[in-house]
């Protein structure tokens, strides 16, 4: 019979080795799961992850890659910090939205005038949005002990309500025939979150994404509130004991996270997208837990997670049109690696072990 | 069909026999909304594309990727299929618009199309269907229908084209039944079977007794169908498997002979960027089989009314109509212009509710 024994210290081996082993876990079922499709399971895999890196068209793939991981490691920063300290903000997507709102707001109450200080103004007001968004579940969290997973989340379809709210009026292109959504801001120049060199897929956001990253890294090993969020998360008592304040930390981990969310959605709506439109969010705010999860919730973790997420998006793409697979199992293939993951984490805290069954 | 099928299987294997052949394919991409078993709108355009396979044989090959947000993914999608080579993409919902438009600067040599847009370009059609014609058979059938007076539609995204079928529906049911009311409900989305479900419920409970839907999936013909008594029609495809009823008849939209003409033309190379808006008359949209839970008179009047729209003899917007507001929109006798259509904004007199703002 096997049991699971729990370790007396978490195994550091383990921590490490987990994401690897989801990864290649979830490459073997998903072998097996596009092989009962009918397809060749290597090269459906092969397409997945070679194809957008090293393929034929892979000069303007990788750029891609920077696009679509940019705002899901940005966010996933943000998210991250207030997961190391237990406080659960499952409401990115919302503050994602909402510093979309604002920050093509923003910029749009200038059109069509050019000035330098526009975009700066976008950025400004996109975190603003996102931080303001955030900032009712802490204030609740705080004042009345109210859920912030539940607040958080209830949120988000707030917001959903309130992007189709100005996409059909406050925001709506005065010269779009009637359509829902707004101008395009990226034929605005002052406006336009454009590549900083052209085809290389830099844009603001990776820029920031990246800088986020850093900052994030020297804010947990470096500086006293980093230290606090990871004793709060570790060892709540001794956090207690240590000082922390616990207000504090929720409003700024709360605070923070929806501020990074919210610029970007302000630098999507800026740049790769062009437009708030009913849909312009497609669940980058959701996919950023698994990718704060998948990086460990450490910086360099995330960035690499955020990198393989945007990998499986692009290449699944790619699957569909080359080889036909179906978009369902693209996605069955996302959701196994958030699944192995957690499957895989166990160990990280037991070991299994044989024992003889013993008679009770 | 069996012709074809034949003159395929030859092209094949011939293709077989001279591998140069493959160089000379024309490639046709699409972009889809929805998954293609949404029993709904990709649904027949997946079957527009099967069909263009099924007309050329070895002379096309298509692809397509399904379930695209509409954004900078559908971008990124539309790209991939140019960058493979692809000579003709068909984008097929509205919110692609700018996303077509930008990746058709970009390859000026491939030709694209996109559906239910108003943006052109020299290597940008528009094409789309009158609908609306449908809704106004549907209207007169769900206005004889109803009993409880009270109809519930499921609009989509409060966008012209749906607003014209609201219209549409609304004047030919209120014409045999003056004390219809409708009731809108808007999901703000083209497919999500959960959302398109919990409408058709919450208006069901309103008391309407008749569905009609502008979304893609057959979600509200099941919770018809719990429902027992309430009718429904199928939208964008025949949704026959909740024939006879709820489902009592369908707008479907028939893409395949604008599919394989617009690609004849880019092989012959005379594809040239054009605006299409066909309806019945063409056969782009087409009725489906009114079920015998309709009474024989009403299915009568109902296809005579088709066959007028067929034959051009009747335009379910004329005149006399006025706006929501009271004020005059047409005269007796007159008769809508495109223009006015194609980016109606307003509901007609004795509608209720507002278009979200």
């Amino acid at each position: 019979m096997i049991v699971l024994e729990k370790r007396p210290q978490p195994s550091k081996a383990w921590s490490y080795a987990t994401p690897l082993v989801a990864v290649l876990a979830t490459m073997v079922f998903g072998g097996i799961l596009f092989a009962i499709l009918g397809k060749n399971p290597i090269e459906a895999i092969g397409t997945i992850f070679w194809e957008p890196l090293f393929g034929e068209f892979a000069f303007y793939y990788r750029p891609q890659l920077l696009v679509k991981g940019a705002p899901l490691v940005l966010i996933a920063i943000g998210l991250s910090l207030g997961f190391r300290a237990g406080i659960w903000n499952i409401g990115a997507e919302g503050q994602y939205i909402m510093g979309a709102i604002f920050g093509a707001g923003a910029g749009l109450a200038f059109f069509p005038m050019d000035a330098f200080f526009i975009f700066p103004i976008m950025v400004i007001a996109g975190a603003f949005g996102g931080w303001l968004w955030a900032m009712i579940p802490a204030f609740l969290k705080v004042r009345f002990g109210t859920n912030e997973i539940l607040v958080s989340l209830m949120l988000v379809y707030v917001a959903e309500q309130m992007l189709a709210s100005v996409s059909l009026g406050l925001l709506k292109n005065p010269e779009g025939f009637g359509f829902p959504g707004s101008r395009n801001l990226q034929q605005y120049d002052s406006a336009h979150n454009a590549e900083l060199i052209a085809g290389s897929g830099m844009h603001w956001g990776v820029v920031t994404a990246l800088i986020a990253v850093i900052f994030a890294y020297i804010l947990l090993n470096r500086h006293m509130l980093g230290f606090h969020i990871r004793l709060t998360g570790e060892a709540p008592r001794a956090a207690k004991f240590a000082g922390v304040n616990p207000a504090r930390l929720i409003l700024f981990c709360l605070g923070l996270s929806g501020a990074l969310a919210g610029l970007a959605g302000m630098f999507e709506v800026s740049g790769p997208s062009g437009v708030v439109s009913i849909d312009f969010n497609v669940g980058y705010g959701f996919t950023a837990i698994i990718v704060a999860f998948l990086g460990r919730l450490h910086p360099v973790g995330i960035l690499l997670a955020g990198g393989l997420m945007a990998l499986t998006y692009i290449g699944g793409e790619i699957a569909q049109s080359q080889l036909g697979l179906p978009a369902a199992a693209i996605q069955v293939f996302q959701g196994m690696l958030l699944f192995f993951l957690l499957a895989f984490d166990l160990l990280t805290n037991y070991r299994i072990r044989a024992a003889r069954s013993e008679v009770a | 069909m069996k012709f074809t099928t034949l003159l395929a299987s030859a092209a094949m294997a011939l293709g077989l026999a001279t591998g140069a052949m493959a160089e000379d394919k024309t490639k046709v991409g699409f972009v889809y909304v929805g998954p293609v078993g949404d029993g709904g709108w990709t649904y027949e355009h997946n079957k527009g594309r099967l069909a263009v396979e099924d007309h050329f044989g070895d002379k096309v090959e298509t692809v397509f990727v399904e379930s695209v947000p509409e954004g900078p993914d559908a971008e990124r999608v539309m790209t991939q299929m140019a960058l493979e080579g692809a000579d003709l993409i068909f984008t097929t919902s509205f919110g692609y618009m700018d996303p077509t438009i930008n990746v058709a600067k970009k390859f000026p040599n491939v030709k694209f199309e996109h559906a239910t847009g108003y943006k052109t370009a020299d290597n940008v059609s528009v094409y789309s269907a009158r609908f609306y014609e449908g809704r106004a058979v549907q209207g007169h059938i769900a206005g004889n229908m109803t009993k409880s007076n009270i109809i519930g539609y499921i609009g989509s995204y409060p966008i012209p084209e749906v607003i014209r079928g609201i219209n549409s529906a609304y004047i030919h049911a209120k014409k045999v039944n003056p004390d219809v009311e409708f009731k809108i409900v808007w999901a703000y989305t083209w497919f999500d079977p959960a959302k398109e479900a919990d409408a058709a419920t919450v208006l069901i409970e309103q008391g309407a007794d008749v569905i009609l839907q502008h979304t893609d999936s057959t979600a509200p013909q099941a919770a018809a169908q719990e429902a027992g008594n309430v009718v429904t029609f199928g939208q964008a495809s025949d949704m026959s498997e909740y024939a006879p009823f709820p489902r009592v008849s369908s707008i479907i939209d028939d893409w395949a002979p604008y599919y394989i003409a617009r690609t004849q033309a880019v092989m012959d190379g005379t594809w040239e960027s054009a605006n299409t808006w066909d309806g019945i008359r063409e056969g782009m949209v087409a009725i489906g089989e009114i079920s015998d839970a309709v009474p024989a008179d009403v299915k009568e009047e109902a296809l005579a009314l088709k066959a007028a729209m067929a034959a051009g003899e009747y335009h379910p917007f004329t005149g006399p109509l006025k706006r929501q507001d009271g004020s005059d929109w047409l005269a007796e006798g007159e008769v809508a212009d495109d223009g006015t259509l194609a980016g109606m904004n307003f509901y007609v007199e004795g509608l209720e509710g507002e278009i979200p703002q």
